[in-house]
């Protein structure tokens, strides 16, 4: 039997958000004023959830490991941010976008979620317009929107190829007021290395500040982490080079269930890797897939330039095989149709590695001031970086590790299987299944950030008002304190002879060979060994220099790379688990003929949430059937 | 390729710093800058020496942590690139190149290349929001806005908040931070209705926190890694006017 409870609510689909909010317990003004909370990380959600429950009247302290929270990656999404508007008159609604992302998902999550995702998709256009994000507009000064994969209408909003730049900022700027009335404390530079939980409950952190290199000790009544994903897994990733799963892999430890690790996504659009120096990929919007063609050579080690090679020569292999959606069929599988053309040595540049994305034939039929409109600082990236000129020769793109749907499992109201402990944002694992859309990234965090865990939280702390925070002098509190010095300590004291980048990147080629697009049993087991044999070396043979009672960034590293051995574990586990295919996750035993991915709905349909057992105990797995009620789980054809 | 590399080093906020001479045999023009420093960094770890703190995140140009001086250029030769996006192309065999933090009163270092910009979190502070509360707003589409002036507002928006322009002006002014959101606002209608208020707010703060005025030179636009045009300070600097007419007009009243 499971101990997983979703706590969807019954009734209606459409009905069960409102229904459940009007069924939620309120906290009286005064009582907010009492009532304490911890935000952790400062991405979309997390931004936007502290504004919001700062404006609440809650009292909130909010840290970041940068120095500014403006800085955490959601800055780096590109493309857009998805509503069902219907500004475009295309038949577009909440229905659609819920169908959507569930499909888009590969039926591998909550109905009742992604509907709620989809619901409240309208108020964060409203919200973040209202807030002075300089979205696209049409000539008449209404806002413009564009198509992205996996879709046929047109519902994404954008502010040129920085939309994520201008969502956070909008949410930024939301928390910055709230911080000038006094509402919200910031503390920035801090890296969080434990949660305090005593009685059943979350009680607060234990964090080190990373100028000072002290620690520190907050209490709260709830904490809730913010904290992204872990897509750095693969040492090579679109990802910010300090983004990390170590705060997921911190709630795991103090009982957090982890679910479906291996549900990552690769991101079908990216400058491919140019030379072995690079320290991370850079992504190219997916929207460019809306005028971009992505083709290889039709001749095998075909070595013309690409303007030498007459069309008919040419693959448009996503044309080909997707009729329906073409250049626009969804990340996981685009990037599974580019990696097949390269293994079979159709792949284009230097390495082989690498596709064509062709804007020759949009800027013939739209000119290329349309164009540069549209992508003009899309096309300034690839040049700076690539040395060439997309406007005169095609992008080479190439998949690269990009978004964990996978994460930290939570019910309806976003909390973990910890009372008092949520997770929001990419942090939690709940509205995107086997593989998200584009443009739902900053949609589903703005939207658990402003409009659903400031309610949910409310239910949770009502039954709080009368409780004080756990004291900081607390035993437990000076215990999690205690063991995260000895952590630290036990790294500096290693005295190897290898750095923590060095382990970062092997261990990003161990979980890119064995974990990437591709898995089979023989390569997961494999990856099982070498990455505990890599953790031993690790354990051997670190080498820190320098103190800890000052800005030490190797060992902030160190302390990242350390969390990330048993988070490569539970995917590869989770991975071996699940003898399906399904969105991002490609089993090679369980394909079509043609090469798609085979569900299995009879034996997996199911969330995978691990539970933490102990140090080099085996998790134990628990299964959250996923009921399809509303909709039937079809076999997800873009063809 | 071979480089001589002279850094400041600093331990600490206290610390009085100093350049450090290195000498770097295996960097490659594939790299980018921030490699390099990952390269020479690697070697301190290996002879038992502190590594050189720098900031770094995204490695694409957009969070805005990197900020360093790079031969007496706020993040080094090439034009519109932060740090990260500047390529080991830019040097050649045998060069030195000079390494430094942002040089500002404002702005303490911390650590080596580290400072401390929470200055600018403070303007930001001091008005740098559209006062308006969550759900509290009306449809998106209630208030149009011209085409080009969304785009202008949003050319405003583009900054990073890194500190280049007040690394590069002779006297520390954070005018084109400052004038980058002011202008953002003031071109929106949302913006509209606080922007005088709020150019005298930010203002103010920047003048408070040490910031000098503005040098007119427009070294700050030169050395911007998002090329965000002077032209924002002048709408800063006519809100501002209107500020002052207003406050007289309030002090009469």
């Amino acid at each position: 039997m499971t101990v997983l409870d979703s706590k969807i609510p019954e009734g209606p689909l459409a009905d069960k958000w409102t229904n459940h909010k009007n069924s939620l317990k309120l906290v009286s003004p005064a009582n907010k004023k009492k009532m304490e909370i911890i935000m952790v990380g400062t991405g979309v959600a997390g931004a936007a959830a502290a504004a919001s429950l700062g404006q609440m009247g809650y009292k909130v302290k909010v840290f970041c490991y940068q120095d500014s929270p403006r800085r955490a990656h959601s800055v780096a999404a590109q493309g857009g941010i998805n509503a069902s508007k219907n500004y475009r008159n295309d038949n577009d609604s909440d229905y659609r976008l819920f169908y959507d992302m569930l499909k888009g998902g590969d039926f591998r999550a909550r109905e009742a979620n992604v509907y709620r995702a989809a619901e409240v998709s309208n108020s964060i256009i409203d919200q973040l317009t209202a807030q002075g994000v300089p979205f696209a507009r049409e000539y008449g000064g209404t806002l413009a929107t564009r198509s992205f994969g996996g879709v046929q209408v047109s519902r994404t909003f954008y502010a040129s190829g920085q939309t994520g730049q201008q969502v956070l900022l909008g949410s930024y700027t939301a928390l910055k007021r709230q911080i000038a009335k006094g509402n919200v404390t910031m503390y920035s530079r801090r890296q969080m290395l434990d949660i305090v939980v005593k009685d059943g409950q979350t009680q607060g952190i234990v964090c080190r500040n990373l100028v000072t290199g002290e620690m520190e000790r907050y209490a709260a009544h709830a904490v809730v982490l913010a904290t992204g994903g872990y897509g750095t897994i693969y040492f090579l990733s679109t990802l910010a080079v300090n983004a990390s799963g170590a705060a997921a892999y911190t709630a795991y430890k103090r009982g957090a269930f982890f679910a479906n690790p291996s549900f990552i996504q690769i991101h079908p659009s990216c400058i491919p890797q140019l030379n072995e120096y690079q320290s991370k990929l850079t992504l190219m919007s997916e929207s460019l897939r809306n005028d971009g063609r992505v083709w290889v050579p039709k001749e095998k080690g075909d070595k013309r330039k690409p303007g030498d090679i007459p069309v008919e020569e040419r693959d448009y292999y996503l044309e080909r095989r997707y009729p329906a959606f073409g250049n626009l069929v969804p990340r996981d599988i685009a990037s599974r149709a580019a990696k097949e053309r390269c293994d079979a040595g159709y792949g284009v540049g230097e390495t082989g590695y690498a596709v064509y994305l062709d804007f020759a034939d949009a800027i013939k039929a739209q000119g290329k001031k349309t164009i540069k409109a549209k992508y003009g600082n899309l096309f300034d990236l690839y040049q700076k970086i690539t040395g060439e000129n997309p406007y005169q020769q095609p992008m080479k793109i190439y998949p690269a590790g990009h978004y964990t749907m996978g994460g930290i499992w939570v019910d309806y109201n976003l909390m973990t299987t910890v009372p008092g402990l949520f997770a929001i944002g990419e942090a939690n694992f709940s509205d995107h299944g086997a593989n998200r859309l584009g443009a739902s990234s900053l949609m589903q965090g703005s939207g658990d950030g402003y409009f659903i865990l400031p309610y949910t939280i409310g239910g949770y702390l009502a039954d709080k008002i009368k409780s004080k925070p756990l004291s900081t002098d607390d035993p437990e509190f000076e215990k999690v304190e205690n063991e995260a010095k000895n952590k630290i300590e036990r790294l500096m004291n290693i005295k190897g002879n290898t750095s923590p980048l060095a382990f970062h990147k092997k261990l990003g080629k161990i979980m890119w060979d064995h974990a990437g697009m591709a898995r089979n049993e023989e390569g997961l087991k494999k990856g099982l060994k070498e990455v505990t044999d890599l953790e031993e070396e690790f354990y051997k043979d670190l080498k820190l220099t320098g103190d800890t009672s000052s800005m030490n960034q190797p060992l902030e590293k160190a302390l990242r790379v350390a969390a990330s051995f048993e988070i490569s574990r539970l995917m590869l586990r989770d991975a071996l688990n699940r003898k399906e295919s399904c969105g991002a996750h490609f089993r090679e035993e369980y394909q079509t003929e043609d090469g798609e991915a085979m569900r299995n709905d009879d034996q997996y349909m199911y969330v995978a949430a691990w539970q933490y057992k102990g140090d080099g105990k085996e998790p134990v797995l628990h299964k959250e059937e996923l009921k399809f009620e509303f909709v039937t789980p079809t076999k997800r054809s873009y063809k | 390729m071979k480089l001589t590399l002279k850094i400041w080093r600093q331990k600490s906020p206290k610390d009085e710093g100093k350049f450090e001479t290195y000498q770097l045999d295996n960097a490659s023009q594939d790299m980018t800058f921030l490699e390099m420093l990952d390269a020479m960094n690697e070697k301190l770890i290996s002879e038992d020496k502190d590594p050189v703190a720098f900031e770094h995140d995204c490695r694409e140009g957009i969070c805005g942590s990197c900020a360093m001086m790079i031969n007496g250029k706020p993040h080094g030769p090439g034009k519109e690139i932060t740090t990260c996006q500047l390529n080991m192309k830019a040097f050649k065999d045998g060069d030195t190149i000079m390494v430094e933090p942002w040089r500002t009163n404002s702005f303490p270092i911390i650590k080596d290349l580290v400072v401390d910009r929470s200055a600018f979190e403070k303007i930001m502070e001091a008005g740098g929001f559209i006062d308006v509360d969550v759900a509290a707003v009306p449809d998106a589409n209630a208030y149009p806005v011209e085409k080009h002036k969304a785009e202008e507002a949003f050319d405003a928006a583009e900054c990073i908040g890194c500190g280049a322009c007040v690394a590069a002006c002779k006297n520390s002014s954070a005018m084109l931070f400052v004038a980058a959101k002011v202008s953002q606002y003031a071109l929106l209608p949302q913006g509209k209705i606080e922007g005088v208020q709020r150019a005298w707010n930010m203002l103010m703060k920047m003048d408070e926190l040490g910031f000098g005025s503005c040098a007119n030179t427009g070294a700050c636009e030169t050395e911007c890694p998002k090329g965000i045009s002077l032209a924002h300070i002048a709408r800063l600097n006519r809100e501002f006017i209107k500020a002052g007419f207003t406050k007289l007009a309030g002090e009469k009243r």
